[in-house]
């Protein structure tokens, strides 16, 4: 029997660990807290407990390297989960994650593999400021050879972690910090899935949203409020960055003749560029109006509540965007935002949830 | 293990590497060959000497001037002069050229271009090695430009903290291109680097095949003894520039008396001399031993000339592993 119970995306990611640990001596995990009090925010808890200090490695600050050791062990029959609490510590590692585990199964005409999982973790708000919880998924994306995977479920981030140290694809895991408070029905047993692409988490017919991670419950929210307005939207959690699977996108796009797409990234350069550039190569003749983009503004991240009140994307900028798109009145719109407000009073852009006291 | 004496052998591996080496420079300019090579000629006794002492199994990381190691561990030379062509029946089917080369049948687990890049890799080998508790050694060449940088920093501390079976090999040709080491680094005691990671280390001429097979033999019967990284630190030089077939001193980079110096340090005439000195070898035998790889290295360059192309539709193969 294969129960579920309510738990938090963190603690199904900690769980699916524990799973793929029991199941294959080979992998690892390795990073800097992975056995600290803290336990990267509970996703690593009492794995050192259960399987030693050889199979959980508390590491040395040094990511570039540690990256190194990653891809050498994947290469010789180990399977590493290498973790970095803030995704801008991976960018002390880009030259062994875009040269070395992106390229060595091409370069080696398939007899090498990297079977390398590297989560890294991103966020919103609380004053983390310009260096420390960037969304710098697209960089990742860019490079031929990485796969990169952004939950928003709790049970699909068990799933897919599961699946990405089953495979041996090297893969960029990248969290949203708000995500790991979710909570959802999470299956005892994760499984063995497809990491395919996206899939449609709400149908509708009227306008498609694509976003991924965080942005997934914008999404949603926003959805809840055009629905009181008759507007019917169908979401696409995208899951999968790269490679990227555009055939569900292309699916629901042929149907609604209407695209937005929501990043946690800067809007410009970003992943929603890309699936904008796409359906409007593919689609062109059967869009109602041209791809809607949303994204971070193009400054860095300010620390301050104040400088960052109108910098993250929410559910309202998903319905302004709605607005240009499906042309409904001022006067709907006013209602759709009164009514935003009144579903979720004291909304703090810069808190995940009314438990949370940082810091994070 | 014993200690390997076994001179007229490793003499014979150097001066196949040292043949091979010439004959890519004599026949680059007629571009089948359309890739960077950065020869290892002048520095073939550090290979040679170090690999004496490795098991087939034991593995190696190399850098881009990574055709001795290739050669010295016992690396196919069909399948490394194919690579330079860029056909089907290179190592890497032509998708790595010069600077890439591996075997993995004879231990050769990665060459990589970018500086320092190669070193955490073996470490993370060594790891392997150690949660498989397999008894072998990773062994990882690199140059003194790679001891600036930051990873063999943090690759030194990660073998020492963990205690992983890794042998860092530094050979100091004394130049990062064209750049000499004393305007890069406060000192040309490079064995600082080791200490200062409380990993034991030795240094020596890295030309004096004696020395080299020596100190490999000490350093590497102490890491399987102890599962503990080591260093050695060897002194060499290029003959050859940076990247390419050609002689550069015209350049004036090199101190004219550094050049001559060396030169006459080479290791190859250095050890036949001796060999024919001490009875072991003849100057026949060793015009013998000449024919015999220039015939093998013929071989390997009809092969690789016979060799086709890979087909350019499976450019898209091998970017994911489905």
């Amino acid at each position: 029997m294969n129960s579920s119970r309510n738990l938090t995306l963190s603690d199904a990611l900690c769980e699916a660990t524990h799973q793929a640990m029991k199941e294959n001596k080979n992998v690892f995990v390795i990073g800097e807290g992975v056995t600290d009090p803290k336990a990267i925010f509970g996703t690593t808890k009492d794995l050192v407990n259960n399987f030693g200090v050889d199979r959980v490695i508390e590491a040395p600050l040094a990511e570039n390297g540690l990256t190194g050791f990653c891809i050498g062990s994947a290469m010789s029959g180990m399977k590493p989960l290498l973790i970095h609490q803030r995704v801008e510590f991976a960018l002390l590692s880009v030259e062994q994650i875009f040269n070395n585990a992106a390229k060595t199964h091409y370069v080696s005409a398939g007899k090498h593999s990297v079977p390398l999982v590297i989560r890294m973790i991103i966020g919103r708000g609380w004053g983390q400021g310009p260096a420390h919880s960037q969304s710098l998924e697209p960089i990742f994306s860019y490079v031929p050879g990485l796969r990169v995977i952004m939950p928003s479920l709790a049970n699909d981030a068990k799933d897919m972690l599961y699946s990405a140290l089953k495979e041996k694809i090297p893969t960029m895991f990248i969290e949203h910090r708000w995500c790991h408070y979710v909570t959802g029905d999470v299956k005892k047993s994760a499984s063995k899935i497809n990491l395919d692409g996206p899939k449609v988490i709400k149908k509708g017919k009227d306008i498609t949203v694509v976003a991924f991670s965080y942005m997934i419950y914008e999404a949603l929210l926003a959805s809840e409020i055009l629905e009181k307005f008759d507007i019917s939207s169908e979401i696409i959690d995208l899951r999968i960055l790269k490679p990227l699977n555009l055939k569900p996108i292309l699916e629901s796009v042929s149907k609604t003749r209407t695209l937005i797409c929501c990043d946690t990234g800067f809007r410009e350069y970003g992943i929603s560029a890309e699936i904008s550039a796409s359906i409007t190569e593919n689609l062109f003749d059967s869009l109602k109006k041209p791809v809607s983009r949303i994204g971070l503004p193009n400054r860095p991240t300010p620390s301050s509540r104040a400088l960052a009140a109108n910098y993250y994307p929410t559910a309202e900028n998903i319905i302004m965007e709605a607005k240009k798109i499906l042309n409904f009145t001022d006067d709907i719109l006013i209602n759709m935002i009164n009514y935003l407000k009144e579903k979720k009073p004291n909304i703090r852009a810069d808190v995940p949830n009314p438990l949370f006291k940082g810091p994070f | 293990m014993n200690f390997k004496n076994n001179y007229l052998d490793i003499y014979k591996n150097m001066l196949r590497i040292r043949l091979v080496e010439e004959e890519i420079a004599k026949r680059y300019s007629e571009q089948n060959m359309r890739c960077p090579v950065h020869l290892s000629i002048g520095q073939e006794a550090i290979a040679s000497g170090v690999m004496n002492h490795l098991n087939k199994e034991d593995k190696i990381y190399s850098t881009h001037r990574c055709h001795a190691h290739y050669l010295a561990k016992g690396g196919n030379l069909n399948k490394m002069i194919s690579e330079l062509h860029g056909k089907a029946s290179g190592c890497c089917g032509g998708r790595g050229g010069s600077m890439h080369l591996f075997d993995e049948e004879a231990g050769i687990m990665s060459s990589l271009p970018i500086v320092g890049s190669v070193i955490p890799l073996a470490v993370g080998n060594a790891l392997t090695i150690k949660l498989k508790k397999e008894r072998l050694v990773s062994a990882v060449f690199f140059g003194d430009g790679a001891i600036e940088e930051g990873v063999y920093h943090e690759s030194a501390n990660f073998a020492k903290i963990q205690s992983l079976p890794v042998l860092f090999i530094c050979e100091n040709n004394l130049f990062s291109v064209y750049t000499p080491l004393n305007e890069r680094q406060p000192s040309a005691d490079l064995t600082r680097h080791a200490k200062s990671h409380d990993i034991k280390y030795l240094r020596c001429d890295g030309n004096d095949i004696s020395k080299v097979n020596e100190f490999a033999f000490e350093a590497i019967e102490y890491i399987r003894k102890n599962n503990q990284p080591f260093f050695i630190q060897f002194d060499t030089y290029r003959h050859r520039e940076h990247c390419g077939p050609n002689f550069d001193d015209e350049l004036d980079y090199r101190k004219k008396n550094e050049v001559s110096f060396w030169f006459e340090n080479d290791p190859i005439i250095n050890e036949k001399n001796r060999l024919i000195n001490d009875k072991i070898l003849t100057e026949n035998e060793n015009k013998k031993l000449i024919d015999t790889y220039l015939n093998e290295i013929d071989e390997a360059f009809k092969f690789a000339d016979q060799d086709s192309f890979p087909d350019p539709a499976t450019a898209e193969s091998f970017v994911y592993e489905f």
